[in-house]
């Protein structure tokens, strides 16, 4: 309700008031309306955001692709023109800086510290544990009171358990961190807001990190400690901030996608039956489906121009801001027949859920086999699982820089 | 089929092994592809080339 009356003042008050994110429409999983209009009638256009400037906005799925391995832009968010996120992350961009932002070499150099941790067969290590995980969550939601909020009762604690322990962070200070990671991916946090979330949870870390150099455990931050902090590469500060990063993602994205993953199959019951009923390869099929249609990064990939070129047939300058956004090239119909229609039997995997080229998310693995753990084993051990709202109450995730719901209240 | 890998650019995203297991994998030390088989045999040609298609660094190229 709030937000069409938001959105229908916006249009008569202030032409001068940013155009993106674009506000979405009746439907909470499919993307803004003027995003698709985009989509289909001006594929590459101008967009202005937050800040006033007015960086390039590509929609198809093939310039998405073009525009994110193109060595000529970049992701660092220090260079003139790279359009911010949000005022929040504008205002901490030089503090914790890790290889998300960061060109090659710096970028490689940095993410290859990460990727056994993350790689597939490390991943598949962790599924037994991870299974444990959900079946103890399930039990003890089982247990307790009807109806239960899904997100605190199940889709937040299975990420952070398993990053916890992955990183070799206290699962106990989790109040801490779940409280500053919701400033750092808020969309309305205030600069200082920001800028103070960022201080605590690097100085959280960082102090972490001392603790591990002096007594190691088998851990990502344990290992970094020791290979990188105690020969001199790199400071506990340098790696509290790839922690922040892995901290943050690790959470906020897996979690969302359990809890709008399961609103989304609750409202597409033949759907929910396949699911369901499943084996691992229609099971993991399902994931990437669920991963394109609900595509919930959605304020867009950002990179600059390093240099003047053309992309996708549009001329584009050095200093010019550019915008990926991967959920609107997940719904084109050119990569994707039927764009949007949740069918968990199509092929899906080639979306850009992930984003695409050298920055495509490192912990795109662990995300998979925790998402397939879920979707394999909540729904058949809970088959009478449903929502104790209205699908039109629900508290959607338009202020997050990752879609979801804030809570999800379900019954059984 | 030739498959010619370039590990320089590989970002270790898992893409190729989760397309194709039974020609790629990735290196225990650090998570950067190797190539378990140059020549595919015809059954998996789709597979290699979905991999191909889905690598986020290009660092996979076929021949022939």
């Amino acid at each position: 309700m709030t937000e069409a009356l938001s959105s229908s003042s916006q249009a008569v008050s202030d032409a001068r008031e940013p155009e993106f994110p674009m506000s979405r429409g009746r439907c909470p999983f499919d993307p803004p309306p003027e995003l698709e209009r985009r989509l289909h009638d001006e594929p590459v256009s101008r967009v202005r955001i937050w800040d006033g400037s007015e960086p390039w906005l590509f929609t198809r799925f093939e310039d998405v692709r073009a525009l994110l391995r193109d060595s000529r832009v970049s992701a660092d968010t220090d260079l003139p023109g790279y359009p911010p996120q949000a005022p929040g992350v504008a205002a901490r961009r030089k503090r914790a800086k890790a290889f998300i932002s960061m060109d090659d070499p710096d970028h490689a150099r940095q993410r290859r510290m990460l990727t056994a941790d993350f790689m597939v067969k490390k991943v598949e290590r962790l599924r037994p544990r991870i299974q444990k995980i959900v079946d103890e969550l399930i039990d003890d939601m089982l247990a307790g009171p009807k109806p239960a909020d899904l997100v605190q009762a199940f889709a937040l604690p299975l990420p952070s358990l398993v990053i916890c322990e992955l990183l070799g962070v206290p699962y106990a200070d989790r109040a801490l961190f779940h409280r500053l990671s919701k400033v750092l991916i808020s969309r309305e946090a205030t600069p200082q807001q920001s800028l103070d979330a960022i201080e605590e949870l690097l100085a959280y870390l960082s102090r972490l990190v001392e603790q591990k150099l002096k007594e190691p455990g088998d851990d990502v931050l344990s290992r970094l400690a020791t290979e990188q902090v105690a020969t001199g590469t790199m400071t506990a500060d340098d790696v509290a901030a790839m922690g922040q990063l892995l901290l943050v993602a690790g959470h906020e994205t897996t979690a969302n996608m359990i809890a709008l993953g399961t609103v989304a199959l609750l409202e597409h019951p033949d759907q929910l039956d396949l699911v369901r009923d499943g084996d691992p390869a229609l099971i993991a099929n399902a994931v990437e489906e669920l991963l394109r249609y609900l595509t919930i990064v959605h304020t867009g990939r950002r990179r600059v121009a390093l240099e003047d070129m053309e992309v996708a047939g549009q001329r584009i300058r050095k200093g010019d801001g550019l915008i990926a956004a991967s959920d609107a090239a997940n719904r084109d119909a050119e990569a994707f027949p039927e764009p949007d229609k949740l069918d968990v039997t199509r092929k899906a995997r080639h979306h850009v859920a992930f984003g695409y080229g050298v920055h495509q998310c490192l912990g795109q693995p662990l995300a998979r086999v925790e998402l397939q753990v879920v979707y394999s084993t909540l729904y058949r051990r809970i088959p009478t699982l449903k929502l104790a709202a209205p699908l039109a109450e629900l508290d959607f995730k338009h202020d997050m820089l990752v879609y979801g719901v804030h809570s999800l209240p379900v019954t059984w | 089929m030739k498959v010619v890998i370039d590990q320089d650019r590989c970002v270790g995203a898992g893409q190729c092994v989760l397309a194709a297991p039974e020609v790629f994998d990735q290196r225990e030390d650090d998570g950067i592809v190797v190539l378990l088989d140059e020549n595919p045999p015809e059954d998996l040609h789709d597979q290699v080339r979905e991999a191909a298609q889905i690598c986020p660094a290009l660092a996979i190229e076929l021949a022939g």
